[in-house]
């Protein structure tokens, strides 16, 4: 019987396919060489590209760092002029592209989604089957509106009971990883159940998708539920119908999990299976990071305010707060959070994938340490290559702000 | 022909770092290739050199600008045990040969080898061994023939 996986792409795991894509979406970094493809298939009239299923945002090296993004970034806001692109995010009204497709309604159960950016595995927290791909493919899906699959084999993720106090969907996600390796889902479908994952907020469960390409995984996918209904009713984009595994599907492998045994979980560097409590670390820190498409929403920032609310950052490091989207800044502002990140010392920006990626707003320099909520800890990831990024939770990041070394939050209770 | 060899999980950000994407261009990307890890590479790599690695080459970034980076500079191929699955994609639809395989223990640098994508053998004529690789699935093939996805839809139009 069928994974969602099988249902989504229509075929059998290993079977060659062609589908039709929902939504195709491009940053400013995968936008311009996607556009240039394009325009070498030299479709007549030009007006063929599929418009309505093409999304452009603005958000890895925005507002613009120097002079050769800033020309990048003309040239995409240029090319979703000249296509008439009504699906266009600048500055200022988008934010980081996946928060974006989920807060605009284009992400939702059993649509089939492409990106030309490897955490498009982020929309299967809502029951979609969305993966990554390269700007070539996001060109060719832009000119027919569909694309190849090889349809993956699925790996079943079961994690039962309860989380302790600051665990978060991160912990889950940095924990499974930790086990089977950066490599543990290469070419696969991930899903996953448990009582843990149900009782799970969306924020948390799209974490735990956003990650599952770091264990190489195609998608990570979480059987939609009445959280995902909620968040969707008045603001999803037309019609759509959720998609289920049968009680009976093959899965290549099932893994299964306590909840109560996970703890606030780092990922040292230079690798994301690199894993450790974060109680057992004593790493002194340079810089705390709170945002990106991993853990930028207003859950995150909720859990980080919380925690440093009247309490300082501590002298020797420097906080920076970025907010996933204006709607999570504005957010954020409404409930009082950026004051107290402020009033902290911490510095906030508006949205921008920014230093995750190394490339502006909190870039390391040699021998520095940064803990960080995002996604990567690789070699030189946030900037020099003798730097190190340690990944966590908001409110490991939060609590290491304040006592400049990764802390595991629950230290700081008296 | 020269072999270039790497390690396990090496991931885009090593092939190509963030800072230098700011351009698409595959000649402009192979002057960065590997800056981080290993400067000597973008100077000393030629036409027809060979890139050796281990599990998950490729991992991280969807950045078709590794690829890229790597095609830039004439890499004639990629032998590796495992590809991570966007770079795996990106290279069949650019053009850029892969072959996986388990040689990873068997070639070294500075080995002479020889490729036969049809037969799906790799001789290395140093050590005086063959290994057998299983070629890319039919369609896979027909793209990397075509020169790659544009190529192949141009042709089917």
């Amino acid at each position: 019987m069928p994974t969602i996986a099988e249902k989504i792409l229509c075929g059998k795991a290993g079977e060659i396919v062609e589908c039709e894509i929902d939504y195709i979406m491009v940053n400013d970094v995968t936008g311009v060489p996607a556009f240039e493809v394009f325009e070498e298939l030299e479709l007549e009239p030009a007006g063929e590209l599929k418009r309505e299923k093409v999304v452009v945002i603005q958000d890895h090296y925005v507002p613009n760092k120097d002079v050769d993004s800033a020309e990048q970034a003309k040239a995409l806001r240029d090319y979703a002029r000249r296509y008439g692109i009504g699906n266009y995010y600048e500055i200022g009204k988008g934010g980081v592209c996946h928060q974006v497709m989920i807060e605009e309604g284009f992400a939702a159960p059993g649509r089939l989604i492409i990106g030309a950016d490897s955490h498009t595995c982020s929309y299967g927290a809502l029951g979609a089957f969305s993966t990554g791909v390269g700007s070539t493919e996001a060109a060719a899906a832009m000119a027919t509106g569909r694309l190849w699959f090889k349809v993956p084999e699925t790996q079943k993720f079961v994690i039962n009971g309860e989380l302790k106090r600051y665990v978060m969907g991160k912990d889950i996600v940095l924990h499974i990883i930790g086990d089977i390796g950066v490599s543990g889902s290469l070419y696969k479908s991930q899903e996953f159940y448990g009582t843990a994952i149900e009782d799970l907020s969306l924020p948390d469960r799209i974490t735990i998708s956003n990650m599952a390409v770091e264990a190489g995984a195609k998608a990570g996918i979480i059987p939609p539920d009445d959280k995902v209904f909620d968040f969707l009713r008045d603001m999803v984009r037309g019609e759509y119908k959720a998609v289920y595994a049968d009680t009976e599907s093959e899965y290549e492998e099932v893994f299964e999990y306590d909840a109560s045994e996970i703890v606030p979980t780092v990922a040292k560097p230079f690798s994301p299976e690199n894993t450790v409590p974060a109680s057992e670390l004593d790493v002194i820190i340079d810089q705390a990071y709170l945002g990106s498409c991993t853990n930028g929403r207003i859950a995150d920032l909720r859990v980080a305010a919380e925690i440093l609310k009247g309490k300082s950052v501590n002298r020797e490091v420097r906080m920076i707060v970025v907010p996933a989207s204006e709607k999570v800044f504005e957010q954020a502002i409404e409930e009082g959070l950026i004051k107290i990140f402020l009033d902290a010392g911490a510095f906030v920006s508006g949205p921008t994938c920014g230093a995750c990626l190394g490339g502006h707003m909190g870039v390391l320099a040699k021998g520095e340490r940064c803990v960080s909520t995002t996604n990567r800890n690789f070699i030189g990831r946030m900037g020099h290559k003798d730097s190190e990024v340690y990944l966590a939770n908001p409110a490991v990041v939060a609590a290491s702000a304040i006592k400049g070394r990764i802390t595991d939050p629950s230290e700081l209770e008296p | 022909m020269r072999i270039w060899k790497f390690g396990h999980n090496v991931d885009t950000d090593q092939i190509i770092p963030a800072e230098y994407l700011i351009t698409g261009d595959a000649k402009k990307l192979a002057t960065h290739a590997f800056a981080k890890v290993r400067p000597e590479y973008s100077r000393e790599v030629k036409e027809g050199d060979v890139i050796v690695a281990g599990e998950n080459f490729g991992c991280g970034s969807s950045r078709e600008h590794a690829p890229r980076a790597l095609l830039g500079a004439g890499i004639s191929c990629v032998i590796a045990k495992s590809f991570a699955r966007i770079f795996f994609r990106s290279s069949i639809n650019i053009g850029l040969h892969l072959i996986e395989a388990d040689v990873f223990d068997r070639i070294e640098e500075g080995d002479e080898i020889e490729i036969s994508f049809e037969a799906g053998v790799i001789k290395n004529n140093t050590k005086k061994e063959e290994y057998k690789f299983k070629p890319l699935p039919e369609f896979m093939r027909k793209l990397l023939e075509s020169g790659g996805l544009i190529n192949y839809i141009k042709k089917q139009k």
